[in-house]
């Protein structure tokens, strides 16, 4: 413990920061061993991740694929947290909805995409629903579950301690299933990613998905190395958010975070 | 009973558990008991003889099958304020909250003003030693801090009574009897009424001013009641201590052995 937060700190964004040059060595390093034009050097993509920021294409598409993850994302979490704190505390109301939620949950998104673009068009709502439904089955299994695993012990102090069922609600059983929450919305971010991908490559003309596929289209190599990239570092990007908070919900010296 | 009139009484109560198998578990049976409403009562008795459920049934957790459970004259219905539980995993605090705010939750939950709850809440962290750790988490302290803890918590929010359910029984061998001792200390300040169950006889005869030595389960109930007349300052090394606890174990030997039968 004689070390300070403060060096601790410094030691984590290091280490991240030499696995990042690793990362880069060795796709340098496949780059020279195997010369293609078929595989860009990472000098190459990002000098054309450089010019596609200058021209505003890539905050372009980068901002549209963000906006709809963000507002399916809320849709689905809006709807899957509610209805797993429901199913975790009532036994009637898991059974009454595990049938939907056990059922849908094996129906991917991207075999959804055909229904979603039949019912929305190819416009934002289709998007929208897309990342909210591939979202809102992992919340709600990953919020039941973290109201489920509650120590009886948590409730039966609350109670003793004068909360009523709604206080209990709201300052037991909620803060506790944080952590369990936090950890469905930390997978299902990372699925909403896959979604919109494939649901902007077969049906959406903006966003990284259809950046990807306008690179394979016109053969833009480099183009379809940037949207790579740029997913790869949004994504890392989001999944540190949820790991920051998943620590301030008492997760701070389990294995979660 | 020391003289005084029945704070806690158990009427003729019995538990049984309805199990999954369809064979019903009877845990207590035909249990009757009486505590004074400032005695320090202390339930002894080997693993599995239904200590616990005798303690959840006076918390509200459980409602006995047969019988009544009187606080006060009123037969108990469900958890109350007035009946504060100490539990023995650190399970029950709160990780997400400091050491101060799981001490204040109680009071808070009443909607007692910010600035009176911390102040109640700093006065009983220092009765029980945590003075200067308020903005810790539990999960940043010793077993027996986040027991301290717990204590604090249960004091700060005014109860009638403590049920204590083997509180140390997971520390180790020195911060038990160090717990044993702060609780001693606490107890002759404060004289609540304190149902305090563990297994270990040393326990009891630090603690209580009355034992009672269950049978063991199942369809266990009070075998019989020892009076602790050992004054305030208490010593496992004096020898009216000795003979006590010759007196306890003679009662508790054979319920011991019936229970790893």
């Amino acid at each position: 413990m004689t070390r300070s937060f403060g060096s601790e700190r410094l030691r984590e964004y290091g280490t991240y920061a030499l696995g990042f040059a690793g990362l880069f060595g060795v796709w340098h390093a496949m780059t020279v061993l195997f010369p293609s034009v078929l595989f860009p050097t990472p000098t190459a993509v990002v000098a054309k991740a450089v010019e596609l920021a200058r021209t505003g294409v890539l905050w372009e598409n980068l901002g549209v694929s963000l906006g709809r993850i963000f507002a399916g994302f809320l849709v689905g979490v809006g709807i899957g947290v509610p209805v797993g704190l429901v199913m975790g505390n009532f036994r009637f109301m898991r059974r009454l909805l595990e049938p939907f939620t056990e059922f849908l949950r094996f129906i991917p998104s991207v075999a959804m995409i055909t229904v979603a673009v039949i019912w929305f068009g190819i416009g934002e709502s289709s998007k929208v629903f897309l990342i909210a439904y591939t979202t809102v089955f992992i919340v709600i299994i990953a919020t039941a579950a973290g109201v489920m695993s509650i120590h009886v012990d948590k409730i039966r102090a609350a109670r003793t301690l004068g909360a009523s069922p709604a206080q209990l609600f709201l300052f037991v059983s909620l803060p506790a299933a944080m952590p369990g929450i936090l950890t469905g919305l930390r997978v299902a971010m990372g699925n909403s990613f896959t979604t919109i991908v494939a649901a902007e490559m077969v049906a959406a003309d903006s966003g990284l998905g259809t950046m990807l596929w306008h690179g394979r289209l016109f053969m833009l190599i480099d183009q379809i190395f940037v949207s790579l990239l740029v997913l790869g570092i949004v994504g890392f990007s989001a999944d540190r958010l949820f790991r920051v908070a998943i620590r301030y919900f008492g997760g701070k010296y389990s294995a979660i975070a | 009973m020391n003289g005084s009139t029945a704070f806690v009484s158990f009427e003729n109560v019995t538990k049984t558990f309805k199990a999954i198998s369809g064979v019903d578990y009877e845990a207590v049976r035909d249990l009757s008991l009486d505590i004074g409403e400032h005695e320090f009562f202390c339930l002894l008795g080997p693993t599995g003889c239904g200590k616990t459920t005798v303690l959840n049934m006076l918390a509200g957790f459980e409602e006995p099958s047969v019988g009544t459970i009187k606080v006060a004259g009123a037969r108990v219905k469900g958890t109350g304020p007035e009946r504060a539980v100490v539990f023995q995993s650190h399970d029950s605090l709160y990780p997400w909250l400091t050491a101060i705010e799981n001490v204040e939750f109680g009071l808070r939950m009443k909607g007692v003003p910010k600035a009176e709850r911390r102040e109640r809440a700093v006065r009983y962290l220092k009765l029980v030693g945590l003075g200067g750790q308020e903005n810790k988490h539990p999960n940043e302290l010793s077993g027996g801090m986040k027991q301290r803890i717990q204590i604090a918590r249960v004091l700060a929010n005014n109860p009638k009574m403590l049920l204590m359910d083997e509180p140390f029984a997971a520390l180790d061998a020195q911060t038990r009897v160090l717990m044993q001792q702060e609780l001693r200390r606490i107890w002759l300040r404060e004289k609540l009424c304190v149902l305090f169950i563990t297994h270990d006889i040393d326990e009891a005869l630090t603690l209580a001013t009355r034992i009672g030595v269950m049978r063991a389960g199942p369809a266990s109930a009070v075998k019989g009641v020892i009076d602790v007349n050992l004054g305030e300052q208490r010593d496992r090394t004096q020898q009216d201590f000795v003979d006590h606890y010759r007196r306890v174990y003679e009662m508790i030997k054979e319920e011991v052995l019936r229970a790893h039968e």
